[in-house]
């Protein structure tokens, strides 16, 4: 079994994901992603050999909706979360998600 | 060496629904950007995607019009890479066990019978939208809407069964026609909502083993694939004659170069670790339901092309020109029957009635010209009421009014004259004023009586009976009467 994960790396993904955690929080969520963790490594250990391939545990149909427009986000709302989305309706860059150049 | 092409195509088609595939964001384009957007195409943490039955019944219209086998079960997968325009890090689309499978589209092309079997369609998501350009700070920027994102697509998978380039652009149209004929998908590809990729290989003329296929992407006009692919064929063409090798790879058409340019290796190529998606149980479909979509189809435009021939004896171009517009077949099919000259009905529509559809700018349904008037007008023409020239303007006036042909013709008095007493004083007119003319035909130059006729067609503004003018010169010249 690998070493269990450390504070070290919560604070690597939480930088990657945008998350600012508190020290606190960090405490709280080290044993948490570390336990997840340890539980999908006991559900890997598990010999399925001999069970049928299936693609989905229940039975059940998808389930589906009829095809009627619903309210999207307000655009604010929509942008709230972005690192560097320009939310200003008025300028002309506004309205967009922005990241660092992606061709070239 | 000669070569061969071998072309197959993936054509990605928005299915025609007012919302996303898996949330109720509206996908009507041309919206503020980002202003059709939820958490869950948007893909925000714990949003969970839940199934449009529109676009299934869309997808399943597509596959039965394809002539497909359309699955009891199928499963959507993930497929993972990451790229600004995806935000859930993968796209929900279909790939082992897909909706629909081994299909083929018939067709006539040139005179010839084509056969293009069509490997699969299955339903996927759109991604958003990435703008690279046109920012003030586009040097360091891209910009993302994702409108688009979530946009129910059938993804269109043919084998490789296209032979030339002009080919592949043939059928694309055709595959276009059968589209917009089952109604699931607009057509519009200059709004993105009908997009195709192209895999092209060439082998020696005559030799079984394919080649190495090249992916040509985003070939969003009919001319943009001819043109890549026509490019793409000779440079595989030239490297192998050339004693080199082709390179598996994913190329782009550079519009402005007029040549593809490569994107990006195999050894570059994505590994997308599809899986089930967990959030989506397989989709099960009825097979009475299925076959209920299927027998609501209505005609496509090649079974109608046959019907057209069969029925009304129009010859294959023709037909197939009618076929191509279902407003346009209606409108024939009408026209034929009030006119009793289904010949002449196609005519008719196919020259005068396209023509001002097209200066308009309308379809057929807009026009003032109904079948039944259109009907009429070849019945007066046939009767011998009004002459072909005379029809012409009483068409521009029913286009322009919407009254009906006999009403135009008895307010302006047009109807032919075939009364000789009538035509005799135009007929000894223009024998006197063109000496020149009489004197070649009595020379034996017949041809001479063309002109004759003409200048007392003019005189009477084209309301004389042409044949009765014909019997009148000829009469006069032969017994020297003038």
């Amino acid at each position: 079994m690998p070493d269990r994960l450390t504070r070290a790396d919560v604070e690597r993904i939480a930088a990657l994901a945008h998350l600012d955690l508190t020290p606190e929080e960090v405490d709280l969520f080290t044993p948490q992603l570390a336990d997840i963790l340890e539980y999908a490594e006991r559900l890997q250990g598990v010999d399925v050999s001999g069970a049928d391939e299936s693609w989905h545990p229940g039975g059940a149909d998808c389930p589906r909706r009829p095809d009627s427009v619903r309210p999207s986000l307000a655009r604010d709302q929509t942008l709230a979360n972005a690192p560097d989305g320009v939310a200003d309706r008025t300028s002309e860059t506004g309205g967009f998600f922005r990241v660092p150049r992606v061709l070239g | 060496m000669s070569f061969e092409p071998v072309i197959g195509l993936e054509v990605h088609a928005q299915l025609l629904t007012e919302t996303k595939i898996f949330c109720g964001c509206s996908t009507a384009f041309g919206a503020p950007p980002n202003s059709q957007v939820c958490p869950v195409c948007l893909g925000l943490p714990g949003a969970l995607p839940v199934l449009n039955e529109r676009a299934v019944e869309h997808a399943v219209r597509t596959a039965v019009a394809l002539e497909c086998t359309v699955h009891r079960a199928s499963i959507f997968a993930r497929k993972n890479y990451f790229y600004p325009d995806l935000p859930k890090g993968y796209q929900i689309s279909q790939y082992e066990e897909p909706l629909a499978t081994d299909g083929h589209v018939e067709y006539f092309d040139d005179g010839a019978a084509r056969r293009v079997r069509i490997m699969r369609v299955h339903m996927e998501e759109d991604a958003g939208k990435s703008i690279h350009d046109g920012f003030p700070d586009s040097g360091g920027k891209t910009y993302l809407d994702f409108n688009r994102s979530g946009v129910p697509l059938a993804e269109i998978v043919t084998q490789p069964d296209l032979r030339a380039p002009s080919e592949a652009a043939r059928f694309f149209q055709r595959l276009r026609r059968i589209l917009l004929a089952a109604g699931v998908n607009d057509g519009n590809m200059e709004e993105g909502s009908l997009r195709c990729d192209a895999n092209v290989s060439v082998r020696p003329r005559g030799a079984e083993a394919l080649g190495v296929k090249v992916e040509i992407k985003n070939l969003n006009s009919f001319r943009f694939l001819e043109r890549a692919l026509d490019y793409e064929v000779g440079r595989q063409s030239a490297l192998l004659e050339r004693g080199g090798t082709v390179v598996q790879e994913t190329r782009l058409w550079d519009v402005a170069g007029g040549r593809t340019v490569s994107m990006r290796s195999k050894e570059e190529a994505h590994d997308y670790r599809y899986f089930p998606d967990p959030d989506l149980p397989p989709l099960v479909l009825d097979s009475d339901w299925v076959a209920s979509v299927r027998e609501g189809l209505p005609e496509l435009p090649e079974a109608r092309k046959q019907r057209l021939m069969a029925d009304h004896g129009l010859p294959e171009r023709d037909a197939a020109l009618l076929a191509d517009d279902p407003d346009l077949s209606s409108f024939f099919e009408a026209a034929a029957a009030a006119a009793g000259n289904a010949r002449a009905a196609a005519n008719w529509i196919m020259g005068a009635v396209a023509h001002r559809m097209k200066t308009l700018g309308v379809g057929i349904a807009a026009a003032k010209v109904t079948p039944a008037s259109l009907g009429a007008l070849i019945r007066l023409v046939d009767g011998g009421t009004i002459s072909n020239s005379v029809a012409r303007d009483v068409f521009e006036k029913m286009a322009a009014t919407g009254r009906p042909p006999e009403a135009i013709v008895e307010a302006e008095g047009l109807s032919q004259i075939g009364d000789a007493e009538e035509l005799g004083a135009a007929v000894r007119k223009a024998l006197s004023e063109n000496p020149a003319a009489v004197g070649k035909y009595r020379t034996g130059k017949t041809g001479a009586l063309g002109f004759l006729v003409g200048q007392v067609m003019r005189a009477t503004r084209g309301q004389a009976n042409p044949r009765v003018v014909n019997e009148l010169l000829k009469e006069a010249l032969e017994t020297g009467e003038e």
